[in-house]
């Protein structure tokens, strides 16, 4: 069906594709895996015409075929869903679907015959999709369907699929891959460009791993497991499941009674909730995403004004509600922000600077006159301990923050947080966007932090990930607390049920 | 290098620019572009006229545009320095004429702290409304403009207008509260050219702006805030004090215009005597692409263009000093449309994370 040879891209100093072969065949799910930066997007993006190869060749149905826009390759059969969602949010379903391609003479814009073929083919493949709908009422999940549509409208034979499932909760997940399945019985051609191990395996037929801009393997999928693949893609072992002694666990750190928390406009987001994290142990919090957690974190790191917050937070036996983000830090309580760009870093300052946010303010990073300026050479060290300490790369301190690569973003974060050896770490998605080898690292650090006797809250929307490392694991639905099960012995679909039923 | 290189490069642009479209529009009036503009360079940098006056020009604009700097480098649009240092020049000749009879060592540091203090005190209003409510500070700074402007011509018109005196100014201050000019130390400078220590206090503030945003911890928060509040806020650093600071510490460097104009050259306080210098302020921010040493040249471009229109006014025959004010403009044209030029200069060469026109809707 696609055929990429000796596809070769260059930006600037990065070689992004390096003589780069892979064979999709027709009616199958193909999947290309590698870390952030290995070079799928930019392949793929070669494929539907985003970019041009500077040497190489595309075949398209066993012809060699130019595409240079992806103007030509809809035209070709190719059609491409991107990460982002390229979608007017005021605009209707249908709307959304004819942009660029509206049925009908020059003048009049033929709506209702293109709605009745979209209320078709999302018959046909199960999609659930209202075409009169506006863009901006659906979910993430039916706006993701909008997209799949928006190339099955242009007759596409073959769907690019970038990352789909990064916005998706596990159920919509699972929907999701029963949709792949009917376009491939139906015939279709299916791409799916995804660094999830567990998602290739559950959905396709192919797999070619990417590292470093280089094809590195192509193997059938019932012929690999999760351990190959990621040694792959990586270059060297990875330990996929998290290796942690039993909990040593002592006295509470940090105790929530009663606590709700209300947005500005009035809305509660989290709602009567009540629990403890003991010294030496991981609490995890479940759930689908924006049932509270992001809240309930905000308002624990003292980044929710007070008088928006009832209940008690207690740190040590002292409630905590009405001090300080500041003073807060300085009891201990650290916190790893489930959004780095937005919280978590200053993106135009560089690594020295990032890496005493939150310590800025007293020595031994300032001195002279009452500890007014700061120490040039006291920040320097501390940034090198960080970046060292954590690997972050480039090893370079006086780089921009916005340059590195969101797993080396977030090492910094980490690294920086761990510097101050918190009493209490508060971690929101401590993973995410960020590369397999890097995820290893991140979790062996924390379970080494739990080890040191830090109470540790960690909020994750990987179940996995809150599955293998909490010692206890809560889960939230609605901004109340669900349930609490055991970790060790509950299984995926007991925790799944809690987050999306609520009881 | 490399970056002082890449920061260099479009204000360089923008003038190089202006000056041709502005040649261009001295063609269309009929007059040769190079002998205009060795006119206007000329005479703004001839000694010791020229550049007296040049350096004397350029002395409020460095003050104003490090207060539009400060302001900017905390994400704030402080468009309220020209008020600011009305109402601070005002506060320096009421304190200079009140206490005439003190000693200098006594009255000149008031007045300076008076121009000071008003300064902050002004900008702090806004800052405050920030803070406290949310309003936000362009709206409350221009309508402050309005306010201050009025408050001193009426204090002037009402107070301390000597009586019977046709122009709309104050008596003139004690002589204990003057500033030396210059030309008392520097030989070949005349007395007469108005350039007096408010200059070099001026460069010090240069420093002092730069060590304060740079190497300090009041300037890490400022600049944090400014950068990314949310990562601020996380880093545990409180946003409204710093919005009051900034804005105070705009304001005083707003009100240092007030010594220059009133203890350095006319030694009262002249009802509007600010030739926009709170506006130019902003140009010269964004030209000196919001650094000390950029605002230092930025002011004295801008300045020269200033003293310089004169001449062209007097000596050309189709070309008017209104031309200055085109110069001007096409250059903070320019500079404002360097995102364009970004935009053209990354159409030629692709990033790796360019996407299509449409808006992305979710994350």
């Amino acid at each position: 069906m696609l055929e990429l040879r000796e596809i070769t891209k260059r930006f600037g100093d990065v070689l992004a594709n390096d003589h780069v072969n892979i064979v999709v065949k027709p009616g199958t799910i193909h999947a290309i895996v590698g870390e952030n930066g290995a070079g799928k997007s930019t392949a793929m993006r070669i494929a539907y015409g985003f970019y041009t190869a500077d040497s190489g060749e595309i075949l398209v149905d066993g012809q060699v075929r130019e595409i240079r826009s992806p103007h030509d390759a809809i035209a070709l059969g190719i059609g491409m869903v991107h990460q982002h969602f390229m979608l007017v949010e005021t605009m209707t379903v249908a709307e959304n679907i004819v942009l660029g391609a509206e049925p009908g003479s020059s003048f009049a814009l033929d709506l209702k015959s293109a709605a009745a073929q979209i209320r078709q083919l999302s018959e046909e493949f199960k999609l659930a999709v209202n075409p009169n709908e506006p863009v901006e009422h659906l979910s993430v999940g039916q706006q993701q369907r909008v997209e799949l549509l928006k190339a099955l409208y242009r007759h596409a034979k073959l769907l690019i699929l970038d990352e789909p499932t990064a916005v998706l909760t596990p159920l919509e997940v699972e929907e999701f891959f029963g949709i792949l399945r009917r376009m491939r019985a139906q015939g279709k051609t299916v791409i799916i460009i995804t660094h999830k191990l567990s998602e290739v395996l559950a959905i396709s037929d192919e797999v070619t791993v990417m590292r470093d801009g280089k094809v590195v393997g192509g193997v059938q999928t019932k012929d690999t497991n999760a351990a190959e693949l990621a040694r792959m893609m990586v270059g060297r072992e990875v330990l996929l499941r998290v290796e942690k002694p039993d909990a040593d666990v002592g006295r509470a750190a940090l105790e929530v009674r009663n606590l709700s928390v209300t947005t500005a406009t009035g809305a509660k987001r989290v709602d009567n909730i009540s629990f403890q994290v003991r010294t030496g142990e991981i609490v995890g919090i479940a759930g689908v995403e924006g049932n509270g957690q992001t809240e309930l974190i905000e308002a624990l790191a003292g980044l929710v004004e007070p008088a928006q917050i009832t209940g008690e937070i207690i740190i040590d036996g002292k409630n905590i509600n009405a001090v300080s983000a500041r003073a807060r830090r300085e009891l201990g309580i650290s916190h790893i922000p489930e959004d780095r760009h937005r919280r978590g870093l200053l993106l135009d300052f560089n690594l020295a600077e990032n890496s005493i946010l939150g310590v800025h303010y007293r020595p031994p990073i300032t001195r002279l006159a009452g500890n007014v300026f700061l120490d040039d050479g006291a920040i320097r060290r501390r940034a090198t301990e960080i970046i060292e300490a954590f690997d972050v790369r480039p090893r370079n301190a006086a780089l921009p923050a916005r340059s590195l690569s969101g797993g080396n973003q977030q090492k910094l974060i980490i690294g920086r947080e761990y510097h101050v050896n918190p009493k209490v770490l508060l971690v929101s998605q401590p993973t995410r966007g960020v590369d397999i080898g890097a995820i290893e690292f991140i979790h062996r650090q924390l379970v080494k932090l739990r080890d040191q006797g830090c109470a540790i809250l960690l909020v994750s929307a990987e179940l996995e990930e809150v599955t293998s490392l909490s010692d206890r694991l809560l889960v939230v639905h609605d901004g109340k607390i669900a349930g609490e099960v055991d970790p060790k012995v509950a299984t995926l679909e007991e925790i799944g049920l809690l987050m999306t039923r609520g009881h | 290098m490399k970056t002082l290189a890449r920061e260099l490069l479009f204000p360089l642009i923008a003038v190089i620019a202006a000056f041709v479209v502005g040649g261009i529009l001295i063609l269309l009036v009929g007059d040769n572009p190079i002998d205009a503009y060795r006119l206007l360079l000329g005479s703004a940098l001839s000694w010791p006229d020229g550049i007296g006056y040049t350096l004397f020009h350029a002395t409020p604009l460095i003050f104003t545009g490090l207060a539009v700097l400060v302001g900017f480098r905390c994400g704030l649009f402080n468009i309220g320095v020209e008020g600011q240092l009305y109402i601070a020049a005002f506060a320096t000749a009421w304190v200079g004429i009140e206490l005439a009879n003190r000693s200098s060592w006594f009255l000149i540091p008031l007045c300076f702290a008076a121009a000071i203090l008003a300064g902050a005190l002004w900008a702090a209003i806004p800052g405050v409304l920030k803070a406290r409510f949310g309003s936000h500070e362009v709206i409350n700074t221009i309508m402050l403009n309005f306010i201050a402007v009025s408050l001193v011509s009426y204090f002037t018109q009402y107070y301390y207008k000597v009586p019977g005196d046709p122009i709309l100014q104050t008596a003139m201050i004690g002589e204990n509260a003057h500033i030396p000019r210059l030309g008392s130390f520097i030989p070949g400078l005349p007395e007469r050219i108005p350039l007096n220590v408010a200059f070099l206090l001026a460069l010090l503030c240069c420093v002092l702006v730069y060590l304060f945003l740079w190497r300090t911890k009041w300037g890490y928060e400022i600049r944090a805030t400014g950068s990314n509040p949310s990562a601020a806020e996380y880093g545990g650093i409180s946003i409204r004090k710093q919005i009051v600071v900034a804005m105070a510490v705009s304001g005083a460097l707003a009100g240092m215009v007030g010594i220059n104009e009133v203890l350095g050259y006319r030694y009262r306080y002249y009802d509007g005597f600010s030739d926009n210098y709170g506006f130019t302020g902003i140009a010269v921010a964004l030209l000196g692409r919001n650094h000390p040493l950029g605002v230092i040249f930025a002011a004295l471009l801008f300045a020269m263009l200033q003293h310089g229109g004169i001449y062209v006014d007097g000596f050309s025959e189709n070309v008017t000093k209104d031309i200055v004010q085109v110069l001007q403009g096409i250059i903070i044209l320019f500079v404002a449309a360097e995102s364009f030029f970004k935009w053209l200069v990354g159409r030629a060469r692709p990033q790796a994370n360019q996407l299509p026109r449409v808006r992305a809707v979710t994350q």
